[in-house]
């Protein structure tokens, strides 16, 4: 839901990561709030476990610039991947604007991802929300590994609608911003055709 | 399909400014915000310099969210009201017309009972102007800004 503040001429967008445990979410917010000038980005908000595992969320404010006179704002969330937190994963998908899949490219996380992602569909339509009908992209991370699947394999049982995609290594900051531009991109396409 | 947006106009604005800054007063609070169950910024009141607004509404949206879940499980509706005692600091969460929270942030100078006294006056006034604003934001051209909104638009966004 944006949230668009004609007093402040400001436009709130939400993103939300989703994808299986330790695919790399958190990585590529943490990899955004590090190359993103300081007056750009707020605080990185991570409500992690003592072992560093996404409990709840993480959050990272970000000031892309102005569009038609008014300050963009983009509000970056992961969800916890493990997955028996679904139901704060859930409460996560409130007032999304656009959806990020980051998937693990990994050979044996092939099952994981296409859980994860089933879940997100679950998910998306307890709001009355389908994934083909929202802004979304997919991203192919942990390119860099050796027992990858190929992006053929990745696409045929992850992207059989041919959204965005982006292979990523997130660690090293590959295909982050690349996906972020993208996703950000079909968000304001959709305000467009809204606004039209 | 994507959720319809909320537009936020400059009249009921400023009405909710009015009406949180009369409630700092009324309570003794050190400060209140108003955000949205979506975790965005609405507005604020009081001593609010040194306050990182926006985590401040994410978190607190994240918190009612979960809250809201423990409510389900007990098949409760919702839990409205939520308090954090601290040592010097307090904060009174209040969910108004399931639309947007109040966050009353005081200390030693006020005590929970005032707060809770002065919090319901405000969110009487504040299910109002959100239900007018819930209104008018229906109404057709609320995002009519962004019709035109052009390609390179976007791409100057990421130029630097």
């Amino acid at each position: 839901m944006t949230f668009i503040n004609l007093m402040a001429r400001e436009i709130n967008c939400k993103i939300v990561y989703y994808g299986p445990g330790l695919c790399g979410k958190t990585t590529n917010l943490q990899f955004i709030f590090d190359k993103t000038k300081p007056t750009s980005r707020g605080k990185m908000v991570s409500l992690a476990t003592e072992t560093d595992r996404t409990l709840f969320f993480d959050f990272l404010p970000l000031e892309l610039g102005e569009i038609r006179g008014f300050k963009t704002r983009f509000h970056l969330y992961t969800v916890p991947g493990q997955v028996f937190y679904d139901a704060s994963r859930k409460l996560i998908l409130k007032g999304i604007d656009g959806a990020v899949f980051v998937a693990d490219s990994q050979i044996a996380r092939a099952d994981a991802n296409e859980e994860s992602l089933d879940n997100l569909r679950v998910n998306l339509a307890e709001y009355g929300l389908a994934l083909d009908k929202i802004p979304y992209v997919i991203q192919y991370n942990k390119r860099d590994l050796p027992s990858v699947m190929s992006v053929e394999e990745l696409r045929a049982s992850l992207n059989p609608d041919g959204v965005p995609e982006f292979e990523a290594v997130a660690s090293d900051g590959t295909g982050v911003f690349e996906t972020l531009k993208a996703v950000a991109r079909l968000v304001f396409l959709e305000l467009k055709k809204s606004g039209a | 399909m994507v959720n319809p947006h909320t537009v936020m106009y400059e009249a009921e604005l400023n009405r909710i400014q009015t009406s949180v800054s009369a409630l700092v007063q009324a309570a003794n609070a050190k400060c209140v915000f108003v955000v949205d169950k979506n975790g965005q910024f609405i507005a604020s009141s009081g001593e609010v310099e040194n306050m990182d607004a926006t985590s401040l509404a994410s978190l607190t949206a994240g918190n009612i969210a979960a809250t809201g879940g423990m409510a389900k499980l007990l098949r409760e509706n919702e839990f409205t009201t939520q308090f954090h005692e601290g040592k010097n600091a307090h904060i009174y969460i209040q969910l108004v017309g399931n639309r947007v929270i109040l966050v009353v942030i005081f200390d030693a100078k006020s005590s929970l009972g005032l707060v809770r006294l002065r919090v319901r006056k405000t969110s009487d006034e504040l299910v109002e102007i959100f239900e007018q604003m819930a209104k008018k934001s229906a109404e057709p051209g609320g995002g009519s800004a962004f019709a035109e909104i052009t390609d390179e638009d976007i791409d100057n966004l990421f130029n630097d």
